[in-house]
């Protein structure tokens, strides 16, 4: 049986959602292995370019026109995306200063200059299009694990 | 003239997005950069105006992997601001939760990050045959801690049950016998990767000063700084002697002690307190432990180890002293003023520190961190510009030179996504 290519991949955030799926490992690496390739997880691998995908799991908000990009690439090289934790589908905490006050964005201001901040950051399906969604700040394990459980008996 | 550029984009299996450029010249190193490219979030600008209950569940957001330990570093900066004074078992609990993090922490970094560069295997993922129980190892000790953080925090990961005060839930007898049953089934593992890393040798050396919170019975939570080239000074002092420095190519800032580079983190607690360890992890490693006080960076690898097996060894203590008496106890009641507050733990990576204020009315009105790895920047780059000149004085190729400089990131075990949980700079016009 051919593996399903899975890609993991994290953007503005705590990646505290990337360490709950390696705590998942923790139940289900033999399991998971007999039929997941992860293809793209830098955290665990080395990472230099995004590969094609049939599951893209990203985590984290976006927050730069670098990431816009990126995010971009990732949708064009799978087919389905994932947002997984608070920060991909809501943004939240990520975006904290997109509520900061006028004294409070003056002085962060040089930073977003420099580093090509969006105005606003975004939550994932502001910037395209988003297959499945898991909540969470963190995640839940449990619900992470069934999640994962179902895409892979339904691939 | 003789020209080589080490330029490793996206470094993995760590925490967090960086680059790592490296110029040399004849033999000589020119530039060496640790370019972190984690984007900002604003915390500490996120803190100022928050309720004094509200600042560790938005702290410990800062990092997934050190959360347990910016939730308490937090907790106690808000503590001595208030003039708070908890029981003996919330302590006992801190250390627990503490404990776990750091175990299942180091874990992750020794078995899933580093494990590969020892076995020359580019991930967990290509340990086949014999190397596949090592994995199982990996996973076995994780959950332990795992599990460990999830009685006593409520998740391993921004865990909920740990408030200014005391705890809004506690375990039960069971989970108890269960989580020194899983504790002690690791022991022997621990002590078996220990033996692995103290064997993996490598030539390298550079004198350096050690910080680190420093007690009677090696916990992360209370004690006074010790500094290796320097005098004892108590916790509140810590502000007084680091700087923050400006990195123009980095999204995090670095910081000195004293206008030197200096090192936080297993290496340096292990080298100040390694007298100070659980007995049985004393007596079970103790050919281990000789090798100590090390000045090698790699090191870092087996200290880490080491303490792996005094979580376990101090946490099955404070576990057995629960096991049949852990009450229901109500968080201490809080009585709302204008103060201040500094706390200092020993995150899993090094020494974490927060300076906050409060007004009156218990909201933030500021909030200063120091974080492990903004303090172990400068010294990182110093070592890798140090092994780099020895490689190629030993004529390795450079692949050889860029795996090893790999090698040396990943034994600081970074933490991009701590170091920029803020930045503030000059950038002149």
């Amino acid at each position: 049986m051919k593996k399903i290519r899975v890609g993991v991949y994290n953007f503005t955030c705590c990646e505290g959602c990337t360490i709950v799926l390696i705590e998942a490992l923790n139940k289900r690496y033999d399991q998971w292995m007999k039929k997941i390739d992860f293809v793209d997880f830098r955290a665990l691998k080395p990472f230099k370019e995004v590969h094609d995908t049939d599951i893209a799991l990203v985590e984290g908000a976006i927050s730069t026109e670098k990431e816009v990009e990126k995010l971009k690439h990732i949708r064009a090289k799978t087919k389905k995306l994932v947002a997984f934790g608070s920060a991909a589908c809501m943004g939240f905490p990520s975006n904290q200063r997109n509520d900061f006050d006028d004294r409070k964005m003056k002085e962060i201001m040089p930073v977003l200059k420099a580093f090509h901040h969006l105005d606003k950051v975004s939550p994932l399906k502001g910037i395209v299009k988003v297959d499945d969604e898991i909540l969470g700040c963190p995640v839940d394990i449990d619900v992470l694990i069934k999640k994962i459980d179902g895409y892979l008996k339904n691939a | 003239m003789h020209k080589i550029e080490i330029d490793i984009e996206n470094v993995s299996k760590i925490e967090g997005h960086t680059n790592m450029y490296v110029k040399i010249e004849d033999g000589k190193v020119k530039e060496c950069k640790l370019e972190i490219d984690e984007n900002q979030r604003f915390y500490k600008k996120a803190a100022e105006g928050l309720d004094y209950k509200m600042l560790p569940v938005k702290m410990s957001r800062i990092c997934g992997t050190c959360s347990a330990a910016h939730t308490l570093c937090s907790i106690e900066a808000v503590e001595k601001a208030l003039k708070v004074e908890v029981s003996e078992q919330t302590m006992m609990l801190r250390n627990l939760l503490m404990n776990a993090g750091h175990l299942r922490d180091h874990a992750m970094h020794l078995y899933f990050f580093c494990l590969p560069d020892v076995f020359r295997k580019e991930s967990i993922f290509d340990f086949q045959g014999e190397l596949h129980e090592w994995i199982h190892d990996g996973l076995d000790v994780k959950e332990a801690g795992n599990f460990l953080s999830t009685i006593i925090g409520g998740r391993s990961v921004h865990p909920p049950f740990a408030i200014v005060g005391g705890f809004t839930q506690f375990p039960n007898k069971e989970q108890i016998k269960e989580a020194i049953a899983q504790l002690q089934s690791v022991r022997e593992k621990i002590i078996k990767i220990v033996d692995v890393f103290y064997n993996y040798k490598k030539d390298f050396n550079r004198d350096t000063n050690y910080v680190a919170l420093s007690n009677n019975n090696y916990n992360y939570l209370k004690g006074n700084i010790k500094i290796s080239k320097g005098t004892e000074i108590p916790e509140e002092d810590f502000g007084k002697h680091y700087e923050k420095v400006v990195l123009p190519y980095s999204t995090a800032r670095a910081v000195k002690w004293e206008s030197k580079d200096y090192m936080v983190g297993a290496l340096a607690r292990i080298n100040l307190n390694k007298d100070k360890l659980h007995n049985d992890t004393k007596r079970d490693l103790k050919t281990y432990l000789e090798k100590f006080p090390s000045m090698c960076i790699f090191d870092n690898n087996l200290a880490q180890a080491i303490e792996m097996l005094h979580n376990v060894d101090n946490s099955i203590d404070i576990l057995q002293k629960l096991k049949n008496n852990i009450k229901a106890e109500k968080p201490v009641d809080v009585k709302v003023k204008a103060g201040k507050g500094i706390g200092v733990v020993e995150a899993p990576r090094g020494t974490l520190y927060y300076d906050i204020d409060l007004d009156s009315k218990g909201i933030v009105t500021k909030a200063d961190l120091c974080i492990p790895t903004q303090q172990n920047i400068i010294n990182l780059e110093k070592d890798i510009a140090k092994h780099v000149e020895e490689l190629i004085a030993k004529n390795k190729s450079k692949d050889e030179i860029s795996l090893s400089v790999e090698e040396v990131i990943r034994a600081y075990d970074p933490c991009m996504s701590c170091a920029t949980h803020f930045l503030k700079i000059n950038w002149g016009d």
